[in-house]
């Protein structure tokens, strides 16, 4: 049975993260983990008309990038598992197009990068698949006028908001050995603990990060001790604290094995509110720096859980409550290197 | 007799107080306010302040363009007014455009939101943003999209203040 407890996925075969690709913006770029991107842009433009084209670009060259590495193409990937936040999935679908892996198109807010990952794993590990690529995207500029206002609009946010990060990352599963090895994975269920602020989504989040945690000890009788990090998606430094306060409730203290890839992809003084987010935001810090602190054996087994925030304006302004999900997969470093 | 009483009472304190543990309030309980010390505190009277001193600021700028077009172009107090709009609503376009006006804008909130330049500011950051879709589905139709209610609640209360007016000076007469 794969099926461990309630929500957790143990993958029965040797499942291996063997590649990832990793495209950023200016911001990203300049951050902190800089040096752990494989293309960066000076330009939130990336060279393009539009923002919406100027995401798809970094979803495509996170791909091309993330093959190239293993010098693999399209015809070499069974099933390409992708999402971000635009409506209708939109730079999925025309990366997919682009690329013409057949597509099974996923939508998990902020919580894609591991969502997309946990099924692709699970597909590998069925048989379904031999190769898949998980995929996700996000753009400041295209984020901004879709879920608030135009990006050159002069409206005060508080302290509270996070920043969508720009970036795309992708990532390539099989059988085939390499570095590192995609062991668990815990699906989250939908939180709402009422909070209705949009500039606030770190509160609305922790509730679902903590969730997941919790339920991944429970199904695998387990502990903080038994990783070297543990790290949410992008619940900022409003929902870090409250995350670690509601796990410490129920017996786990995370202590300083804990992080938040929304506050380890910018430095402090660049002006990103509470810190940063989005769909790139987990898949970007986990394909690019964490990957890398695996492989150089510095981290042996982390969990990342992805935190998303199911956000609609319309409802919204319809006064509901912001849903939340948080999904988690465990990495673990390979003994013996490569 | 004594001494079973003691028994039963220390028994009863006992359970009371492991009923206290069990029933310790978590945060979830109340989410909304065992969470408010986490989140940070809006400061309102720097964040008052600063909108004080920028829309101040911007106030003494149409000031001293409208006494520009007074003493230079000789327009009159009355005729002025038109001019000095103009000019502001053109600056604040410029600075929109130049990727300005957003940074004054988280800087002073109200300050530059209520003059007529905030006005401008969500008009042509509206038609930047809406470029991509075309000149008349996208910048046409979405101009007004946050200069819309301005406007809107701007000619009801103008309608209803004059019909106030309008029954006040009846009475009076």
């Amino acid at each position: 049975m794969r099926l461990v407890g309630k929500q957790t996925w143990v993958y029965k075969n040797q499942i291996y993260l063997n590649s990832t690709g990793t495209a950023v913006g200016p911001k990203e770029g300049q951050g902190p983990l800089g040096a752990s991107f494989d293309i960066k842009y000076d330009d939130l433009h990336c060279g393009e008309d539009s923002w919406e084209l100027a995401e798809r670009r970094l979803m495509v060259e996170s791909v091309d990038s993330c093959l190239q590495k293993v010098n693999l193409t399209n015809d070499d990937i069974d099933f390409f598992l992708a999402g971000d936040l635009l409506n209708q999935n939109v730079t999925t679908n025309y990366t997919a197009r682009h690329h013409q892996i057949p597509l099974i198109c996923m939508f998990g807010a902020c919580s894609t990068s591991m969502e997309t990952l946990a099924v692709g794993s699970a597909l590998v590990d069925a048989g379904f698949a031999n190769r898949i690529l998980a995929s996700t995207s996000s753009h400041n500029a295209t984020a901004e006028r879709q879920f608030r206002y135009p990006t050159e609009y002069g409206g005060q946010k508080p302290d509270s908001a996070t920043f969508t990060a720009t970036g795309g990352g992708t990532a390539l599963v099989s059988k085939e050995k390499g570095p590192i090895r995609i062991t668990s994975a815990t699906i989250g269920r939908v939180m709402d603990l009422g909070i209705t602020n949009p500039f606030d989504m770190g509160s609305a989040m922790a509730p679902a990060a903590a969730d997941t945690i919790i339920r991944h000890f429970k199904d695998l009788n387990i502990n903080q001790d038994e990783y070297d990090l543990i790290v949410t998606g992008d619940l900022s430094g409003v929902g870090s604290p409250i995350l670690k306060e509601m796990v410490k409730e129920e017996g786990y203290d995370l202590g300083n094995k804990y992080n938040d890839c929304g506050l380890m992809l910018y430095h402090s003084d660049q002006e990103v509110f509470a810190g940063g987010s989005g769909c790139a935001c987990s898949a970007i810090v986990t394909y690019g720096h964490i990957v890398k602190e695996l492989i150089s054996g510095n981290l042996n087994k982390v969990f990342i859980v992805a935190t998303g925030a199911l956000l609609s304006p319309t409802m919204i302004q319809q006064k509901e409550t912001i849903p939340t999900i948080a999904h988690g997969v465990v990495l673990e470093r390979v003994q013996g290197g490569e | 007799m004594d001494l079973f009483c003691k028994i039963t009472y220390s028994y009863i304190l006992h359970a009371r107080s492991e009923h206290k543990v069990a029933t310790k309030k978590k945060i979830k309980d109340d989410y909304k306010n065992s969470i408010k010390k986490y989140q940070p505190k809006p400061r309102y009277f720097i964040n008052c302040l600063k909108a004080f001193l920028v829309g101040g600021a911007i106030c003494c700028v149409g000031q001293g363009i409208q006494n520009f077009y007074m003493t230079v172009f000789h327009f009159s107090e009355k005729d002025v007014g038109n001019p000095t709009v103009a000019t502001l609503i053109l600056i604040s376009a410029l600075l929109t455009g130049f990727g300005l006006y957003d940074k004054l804008g988280q800087f002073a909130g109200a300050g530059s939101a209520v003059p007529v330049t905030g006005f401008a500011n969500s008009m042509t950051s509206a038609a930047m943003e809406y470029k991509s879709e075309g000149i008349v589905l996208g910048i046409a139709t979405n101009m007004f999209k946050l200069a819309g209610s301005v406007i809107v609640f701007g000619a009801v209360s103008a309608y209803i203040v004059g019909i106030i007016r309008y029954f006040f000076r009846l009475t009076i007469s």
